[in-house]
C-alpha cells in the first residue's frame, strides 16, 4: 500500500466528527445510533491502517518510513511542512490510541445509551458524545503522527480541548463545569513552558522539523545550555498534560466527565502524551544529564505522592485516577533510566490495563449509580464478568507475574536501581502501594456484603463486558512483547535490556534478581495487605485509619495542595496581588493617560475658544496685523 | 516736484489704509461698506498707474475695469444683507452681530 495511506489514520476520525457534527446531529437525531456506528467504523479503518504501519514499520530499514510531505506555511524564508512521522515509537502509540479508542467506543455504546427523559443521558448528549469522541481521537492520533513541533503543538492543544470539552460534558453540573476548566488552566500552564521551548528551539536552529533538530543535537551544533532548556521546556508541557507533581491536581477532578472518557483520555491515550512528548524529544534529555535528572525526581516523586493520596479515597473512580498519576511517574522515570524502550512499554501495558480499570468503575457504576465505595461491595455475584476482568486488569496494575504490567514496571524497578538508587527506594516502596490501594478497591467493591441501596443489581450488557474482555486479554499478554527484550529493541533499534530474555530470566538474571523478588514480594504484600484489612477484617479499617490519623488526613485532604492553591496563589498571590495592581495599573495608567490626553485637550480648546468671538472685524484685523507683521518680518529680517 | 508713479503709489496706500483700518474698526455697516469701497478704489488707483507708467499694456486699464464692475455688485448684494439685517434685528451695529460665535 502506499505510504500517504498514513494520512487517513488521523483524517478518519475527523470526517467522523464533521460527519455527525454538521449533519448526524442537526438532522438525523432519531436515529442517534448513527453517530457511534460511524465513529466506530472510522476508528476501525484507523486501526485496520495503524496496524499496517506497525507491520511495515516493523519491516523497515531503522524501523521509519518515509511519507511524503506537505508545503502548509511560507513565510520568507520560513517554510513550514506538515509532515507525518512513522518511526516504532509513532507505530506503537498508534496502535495503543486505536485499539483502547476502539473499544471506549464500543462499550460508551452502552454506558451513554440515551434514557427518555434523563437530560444527561439524551439523544442529544449521545451524539455530541460520540462527536467529541472522534475528534479527540484525530487529535490524539495527529499528535503522535507530527513530524514538525508546529503541527504537533496543533494537536497537543487539540486534545486538550477534547479533554475540555469532555469533562465538562455534563457542564450543566457546576462541579463538572469548574472541574473542566481547572483541567484547561492547569495543563494551559505547562503548555506555556512547551510553546517557549518551541520558540526558543526554533530561534537556536532555525527549524521546526523534529528530526531535523535531532539531527543538530546529535552532531553537536546545539549547545548543551540550549538543549537543556529546551528539554526542560518541553518537559513543562508533558508536566501538565501527565498530570506530574505539582500540576497533578486536575487529574483527579477531571473524574467528573463520562467514564468512559475517563478510560480514553484521562487513563490510557491523553494524559501518556506526556511521556510520549518527552520520548518523542529524548535525543534532547539524552545530551542533557539536568534534564534527564529532573524528569527522573519528578517522575519517581510523583509515583509515590499519588499513590499515598490513592490509598484513603473512597471514590472508586478517583482511586483510579491517582493510581493513574502514580503510573505516568513510573513512565517518566523509567524513560530516565531506561529510554524510550521502557517508558513507552510502560506507557503500553498500562494503557490497557488503566483502561479497562476506568471501565470496570464505570460498569460498576452502570449498576449502583455511584462512585464511593462504601455503597459497594458484594458485587462479585452480580456482575461476573466485570469481577473478572476488573481482577485481571489490578493483578496486572500490581504487577504480578505474568501479567504485562509486572514486565515493564520491574524493569523500571531494576533500572533504578541501577542508575539512580534514591529512586529506587520511592518506587519500590509504590509498589507495595500500588498493589495496595488497587485491591483495597477490589474488595471494597468486589467483596463482602452489598452497602448501597440499590435493588437491581446487574452486570452491564455485553456491548460493554465484550470490550472489557477484549482489553482483559491484552492486559495480560501486551507485556510478552517485551519478554525477550523485542519491544525494547523496537524502540531502541536493535539495543536490548538487561534481564528481560526469557519468561523465567528474571530470577535467575546475576545482578537483579532480588530486585525482581524484592518487587514481587511487596506486591504481594501489598494484595494480602488488603485483603487482610478489607476482606478477611483481621485488623479493622478504622483502626488502621486511626493508628496513621495526622497520616491519613494529610493524604485524604490531598495534602492540602488544591486549598494551597485556591488560597495562595489564586486569591492570594494571583487575585489580591498581581491582578489587583494590574487593576491599579490599569485604571490609573493606562486609563488615566487616555483620560489625561482628553483633559488637557478639552482645557486647551476652553482657552482656545475664547478667540473665537464672531466679530468679522476683530478676525480682519488679525489677519491685517498679521500680514503686516509678516511685510516687516521680510523687509528688516530676509 | 513733478508727479510721477511714486506719488499715486504713496496716495494709493494711504487710500487703502483709511479704508482698511475703517472697515475693521467702524461699527456702522454701511460705513465699513463704504470703507471697503475706498480700498477697492485705492487698487484700481495702483492699477491704473502702473498702467499709465508701465508701457501702456492694456491689461492694467481692463481689470480696473473689472474691479469696478464688481464693485458695483459687491455693493449692491452688500446694502442689500444690510437692509435685510436691519430689518430682523433693527440695527447695524457689527458688533451685535456675533452668530458665528461658538
Amino acid at each position: 500500500m502506499p505510504h500517504q495511506l498514513a494520512w487517513l489514520i488521523f483524517l478518519l476520525p475527523f470526517f467522523s466528527f464533521m460527519l455527525i457534527a454538521f449533519i448526524l446531529r442537526p438532522f438525523l437525531l432519531r436515529w442517534y445510533r448513527l453517530a457511534a456506528y460511524v465513529t466506530i467504523l472510522s476508528i476501525v479503518g484507523s486501526l485496520g491502517l495503524s496496524l499496517w504501519l506497525l507491520n511495515t514499520v516493523m519491516g523497515a530499514a531503522e524501523h521509519r518510513l518515509e511519507i511524503p510531505s506537505v508545503q502548509w506555511l511560507s513565510i520568507g524564508d520560513l517554510n513550514i511542512q506538515i509532515g507525518l512521522l512513522a518511526d516504532s515509537l509513532t507505530a506503537v502509540m498508534l496502535v495503543v490510541v486505536t485499539v483502547v479508542s476502539l473499544m471506549v467506543q464500543i462499550y460508551s455504546q452502552g454506558y451513554m445509551k440515551p434514557i427518555a427523559g434523563d437530560h444527561e443521558y439524551s439523544t442529544k448528549g449521545y451524539m455530541r458524545y460520540f462527536a467529541f469522541m472522534s475528534l479527540f481521537t484525530g487529535s490524539m492520533l495527529g499528535l503522535v503522527m507530527a513530524s514538525n513541533l508546529l503541527f504537533l503543538f496543533l494537536f497537543w492543544e487539540g486534545v486538550g480541548l477534547c479533554s475540555y470539552l469532555l469533562i465538562g460534558f455534563w457542564f450543566h453540573k457546576a462541579s463538572a463545569a469548574n472541574a473542566a476548566k481547572k483541567a484547561f488552566i492547569v495543563t494551559r500552564l505547562g503548555d506555556v513552558g512547551f510553546l517557549l521551548a518551541i520558540l526558543y528551539l526554533f530561534l537556536n536552529t532555525g527549524t521546526l522539523d523534529i528530526e531535523a533538530i535531532h539531527a543538530l543535537a546529535a552532531a553537536g551544533a546545539i549547545s548543551t545550555v540550549v538543549i537543556t532548556w529546551a528539554a526542560l521546556g518541553i518537559f513543562s508541557g508533558a508536566m501538565g498534560k501527565s498530570a506530574q507533581f505539582p500540576l497533578h491536581v486536575w487529574l483527579p477532578d477531571a473524574m467528573e466527565g463520562p467514564t468512559p472518557v475517563s478510560a480514553l483520555i484521562h487513563a490510557a491515550t491523553m494524559v501518556a502524551a506526556g511521556a510520549f512528548l518527552v520520548a518523542r524529544f529524548f535525543p534532547l534529555f539524552e545530551a542533557s544529564e539536568t534534564a534527564l535528572t529532573t524528569l527522573g525526581i519528578i517522575g519517581g516523586v510523583t509515583a509515590i505522592f499519588a499513590a499515598t493520596m490513592g490509598l484513603v479515597m473512597f471514590d472508586i473512580k478517583r482511586v483510579i485516577a491517582y493510581s493513574t498519576i502514580s503510573q505516568l511517574g513510573y513512565m517518566m522515570l523509567g524513560l530516565a533510566v531506561g529510554g524510550p524502550a521502557l517508558g513507552i512499554f510502560h506507557l503500553f501495558n498500562h494503557a490497557f490495563f488503566k483502561a479497562l480499570l476506568f471501565l470496570g468503575a464505570g460498569s460498576v457504576n452502570h449498576a449502583t449509580h455511584t462512585f464511593d465505595m462504601r455503597e459497594m461491595g458484594g458485587l462479585r455475584k452480580h456482575m461476573p464478568w466485570t469481577t473478572a476482568t476488573f481482577f485481571v486488569a489490578a493483578l496486572s496494575l500490581a504487577g504480578l507475574w505474568p501479567l504485562s504490567g509486572f514486565w515493564s514496571k520491574d524493569e523500571i524497578i531494576a533500572e533504578s536501581w541501577d542508575e539512580r538508587k534514591i529512586m529506587f527506594v520511592l518506587v519500590a516502596a509504590t509498589a507495595f502501594l500500588t498493589a495496595f490501594y488497587i485491591f483495597r478497591v477490589f474488595f471494597m467493591t468486589f467483596g463482602g456484603q452489598y452497602r448501597g441501596k440499590e435493588r437491581h443489581l446487574h452486570e452491564s450488557p455485553a456491548v460493554m463486558w465484550l470490550p472489557m474482555a477484549l482489553l482483559g486479554v491484552l492486559a495480560i499478554f501486551s507485556g510478552w512483547w517485551g519478554v525477550t527484550g523485542g519491544f525494547g529493541s523496537f524502540m531502541g533499534h536493535g539495543e536490548t535490556h538487561s534481564f528481560v530474555s526469557g519468561f523465567f530470566a528474571f530470577l535467575t538474571d546475576p545482578v537483579h534478581h532480588w530486585v525482581a523478588w524484592l518487587s514481587l514480594a511487596l506486591s504481594g504484600l501489598g494484595i494480602l495487605t488488603a485483603y487482610a484489612i478489607y476482606s478477611a477484617r483481621w485488623v479493622s479499617a478504622e483502626g488502621v485509619g486511626r493508628a496513621f490519623g495526622p497520616l491519613r488526613t494529610l493524604a485524604f485532604r490531598k495534602y492540602y495542595l488544591d486549598e494551597l492553591y485556591e488560597r495562595v496563589l489564586t486569591v492570594g498571590a494571583l487575585l489580591n496581588g498581581l491582578f489587583r495592581g494590574l487593576e491599579v495599573a490599569d485604571e490609573k495608567g493606562v486609563d488615566g493617560a487616555v483620560n489625561g490626553v482628553a483633559r488637557s485637550v478639552m482645557a486647551g480648546s476652553r482657552g482656545l475658544r475664547r478667540a473665537q468671538t464672531g466679530q468679522l472685524q476683530l478676525y480682519g484685523a488679525t489677519i491685517a496685523l498679521g500680514l503686516v507683521a509678516l511685510l516687516l518680518a521680510v523687509i528688516f529680517l530676509g | 516736484m513733478s508727479i510721477g508713479l511714486e506719488q499715486y503709489l504713496l496716495l494709493s496706500a494711504v487710500l487703502f489704509t483709511i479704508g482698511l483700518v475703517g472697515a475693521l474698526s467702524k461699527r456702522n455697516a454701511i460705513i465699513v461698506l463704504m470703507c471697503i469701497e475706498i480700498m477697492l478704489n485705492a487698487v484700481n488707483l495702483t492699477l491704473v498707474a502702473f498702467y499709465r507708467y508701465g508701457g501702456l499694456d492694456i491689461t492694467g486699464m481692463v481689470f480696473a475695469l473689472f474691479v469696478m464692475l464688481v464693485a458695483a455688485a459687491e455693493v449692491a448684494l452688500g446694502l442689500a444683507i444690510v437692509f435685510s439685517l436691519y430689518r430682523s434685528r433693527e440695527t447695524v451695529d457689527l458688533a451685535e452681530m456675533d452668530l458665528m460665535k461658538w
